[in-house]
């Protein structure tokens, strides 16, 4: 066992750091977190500065248009760029972590070089149109159709709680090519451009007051069979591969950036007197265990990921179970630090504490993530 | 980074994996129930294959191993949940005369509390006005001493190496039974109830064997005291987790269950617990 870093290791983290130090400051104010149009302009004018800088897809392989780094060096990036405070990904997420690495492993060379290197210039939005009204949890009972028409599928149908939607170029969208096959069977994946003529796009408001999410309307949408990923029918395996990236990889920064929340709330504690209140101290001490362990386990996963080569495992489901309920008591815990001030909206980490709620749900709840860990990790019967 | 065991280290683990498998298995573990007592003949063996010597520099006789080789070995003692004062003896390896061959029994004061203190040949610390206890585990005499010992960070980083494997163990007996036990004809382990503990048992493991191992290797106070917290919690809860999934079963004597809950237990008491971590972890953020 080795926690240290090589030189070249240590080298790569050096020059991010004067790079960081360098770019940084010279960015604009952080737009609202609920004005989307905004957020896109700003999450992906950080995106080309990373390109620019020789950062982007750094461990997408060098034939997808990335740097082909160690998972050791982008968990380096991701330790570094949230450490000093750099943008999220925002409105990047569902392309950069989700799409892009879903086409890079099974697309047809065509494909990657038509998405790829635009998702890495940070030109394009994606969202993900996978849940639908009564396909949520139970995802592989999703209903919306797609029929072939000549060199076009046409679809018909309506997602749900689609993320970004309202700023997306391109959908990574979920259909039932084949309603008679079992369920798990005739489900295809499709890349949409959301301007195709018959989407409606339909915004809703979440608790934390933003229109973060949307309903999207497929009305006879015409998608190129080109536009598919993987075999017609076999977008079940396509869609594992994907949402093993989604809890594999999606969530190991921000657990870097609990750490600096932590540390700003002992601090805030500090400065109003709550710090001497051994209960409250005792608690952000536990959290500072909790997400130190976090961090440990993040790198476990990316050295067994690096010895096996490529493809998380369903190892992530046991991280994801962990963060999105740790990341709740994080944000309680701030509650506890700001006293009634927990109560007022523009005080910091009140609309996180509010956003914190979605970790549980979304990208599979974790009553889901329960029965992925014991089904595929332990070996327990299927069965209620 | 290879943050891994390496094939040294896997082989390590599997070596005292099989001692102890040969020499304190479940049987072993029930007749040391019925006639408590130290083993001096297995302490001995472990004191022959290096288990107190590990650390030991080979030019004082020792294996010349770190601290993640005895986080593996400790992990492994705690999973057969062998009773003794391991962690005092491997600790006075080369300070006390026969602790790192096993010829000699070494108990400390840890806490307010001294393990195996009437069975040990040496004490270490300071044990006068010692009172005994009715020990809660059947397999850890206790006394209670006045003046309570400051935590050394190897002592509370074994414990939680001791705990981690308990904790695995408690996982693995859940996981078992609820494969194999039926009702409503099938069995328990399909109900989901059931499933999600046997999830939560496993994640707590995890999370726990990943903040152990990094602090074997770091050796940084701040990594112990997190090891340690999520070790106690990992091992308690575990034990709790695996009694429940038990059912009737679970509550009687002979199921090896409550052994498990009562050695974390008094793992839990050892210098280094829950408040002592958390005040340090604390005072880090302040760093
Ligand atoms: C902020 C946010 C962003 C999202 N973004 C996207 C997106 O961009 N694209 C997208 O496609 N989806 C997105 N989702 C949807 C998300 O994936 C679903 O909400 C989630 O999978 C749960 O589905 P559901 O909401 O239909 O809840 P349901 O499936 O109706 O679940 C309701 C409750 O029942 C429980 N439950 C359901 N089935 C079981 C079972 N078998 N065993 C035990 N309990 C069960 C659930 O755990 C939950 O507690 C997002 C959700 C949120 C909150």
């Amino acid at each position: 066992m080795d926690l240290s870093c090589t030189p070249e290791e240590e080298q790569f983290r050096a020059r991010l750091r004067q790079w960081l130090g360098d770019v940084l400051p010279t960015l604009p104010p952080k737009p609202s977190p609920d004005d989307w149009p905004a957020r896109r302009v700003y999450d992906l004018g950080w995106q080309r500065l990373l390109y620019d800088a020789g950062y982007a897809g750094l461990h997408w392989p060098a034939d997808a248009g990335g740097r082909g780094a160690t998972p050791t060096q982008h968990l380096i990036f991701l330790e570094e760029t949230e450490r000093a405070g750099a943008p999220y990904v925002g409105a990047g997420f569902v392309g950069l972590l989700h799409a892009g690495p879903t086409i890079a492993a099974e697309g047809s060379a065509e494909q990657r070089a038509r998405w790829l290197p635009p998702i890495l210039r940070g030109e394009q939005v994606w969202c993900q149109g996978f849940s639908e009204p009564d396909a949520g949890s139970d995802l592989a009972a999703l209903r919306t159709r797609a029929w072939r028409d000549g060199d076009d599928y046409v679809v018909s149908g309506s997602k749900i709680w689609t993320s970004h939607a309202e700023v997306a170029d391109w959908c990574e969208l979920l259909v039932r090519t084949d309603p008679s096959a079992p369920k798990h069977r005739g489900i295809t994946w499709l890349a949409m451009p959301m301007d195709a003529p018959g989407i409606t796009v339909r915004p809703l408001r979440t608790l934390a007051g933003s229109a973060e999410f949307a309903e999207v309307f497929l009305d006879e949408v015409r998608v190129p069979v080109a536009n598919r990923v993987g075999e017609e029918n076999d977008g079940w395996r396509v869609t594992m591969v994907t949402l093993s990236f989604e809890r594999g990889t999606a969530f190991v920064g921000e657990v870097v950036a609990c750490r600096r929340v932590l540390g700003e709330l002992a601090r805030e504690a500090r400065k109003n007197g709550r710090w001497d209140d051994p209960l409250l101290r005792r608690r952000l001490g536990r959290l500072n265990a909790e997400f130190r362990a976090l961090w440990r386990l993040t790198q476990w996963n990316v050295s067994e990921a690096e010895a096996s080569g490529g493809v998380p495992g369903v190892g992530g489901s046991v991280f994801k179970l962990r963060y999105s309920h740790a990341r709740q008591e994080l944000y309680d815990a701030a509650a506890c630090v700001l006293g009634d001030e927990a109560l007022d909206l523009d005080r910091p980490w009140v609309l996180d504490r509010l956003s914190s709620l979605s970790y549980t749900i979304a990208a599979g709840t974790s009553q889901i993530q329960r029965d992925i860990v014991a089904e595929r990790i332990l070996g327990l019967p299927k069965g209620r | 980074m290879r943050f891994q065991l390496t094939k040294d280290q896997r082989a390590l683990r599997d070596g005292v994996r099989q001692l102890l498998a040969r020499r304190f298995d479940r049987e072993a573990l029930r007749t040391a129930v019925q006639r408590p007592g130290l083993d001096r003949a297995l302490w001995r063996e472990l004191g022959e294959v290096g288990f107190f010597a590990l650390r030991l520099p080979e030019t004082d006789g020792g294996v010349g191993l770190g601290l993640p080789e005895a986080v593996l070995a400790f992990e492994e003692a705690g999973r057969a949940l062998l009773p003794g004062p391991l962690v005092a003896t491997h600790l006075a390896a080369g300070t006390v005369p026969g602790a790192a061959t096993g010829e000699t029994v070494v108990a400390a004061v840890s806490g307010g509390l001294v393990e195996w203190l009437t069975e040990a040949d040496v004490v270490v610390g300071d044990a006068s006005g010692a009172v005994p206890l009715r020990s809660v585990d059947p397999l850890t005499p206790l006394h209670r001493v006045p003046a309570a010992a400051a935590p050394d960070p190897v002592a509370v980083l074994l414990t939680a190496a001791e705990q981690l494997g308990t904790a695995t163990r408690a996982c693995d007996l859940a996981v078992q039974h609820a494969r194999v036990r039926e009702q409503f004809g099938q069995p328990v382990g399909a109900f989901q109830a059931v499933k999600h503990l046997c999830a939560e048992l496993l994640v707590r493991v995890e999370v726990a064997r990943a903040a152990v191992y990094a602090a074997a290797v770091t050796a940084d106070p701040a990594d112990i005291a997190a090891a340690r917290l999520l070790a106690d919690e990992a091992a308690v809860r575990g034990a709790r987790d695996c009694l429940q999934v038990h059912g009737g079963m679970g509550f009687t004597w002979e199921s090896e269950v409550h052994l498990l809950l009562k050695r974390a237990w008094v793992r839990t008491r050892r210098a280094g617990a829950d408040t002592e971590s958390e005040e340090l972890l604390a005072a880090e953020l302040m760093a």
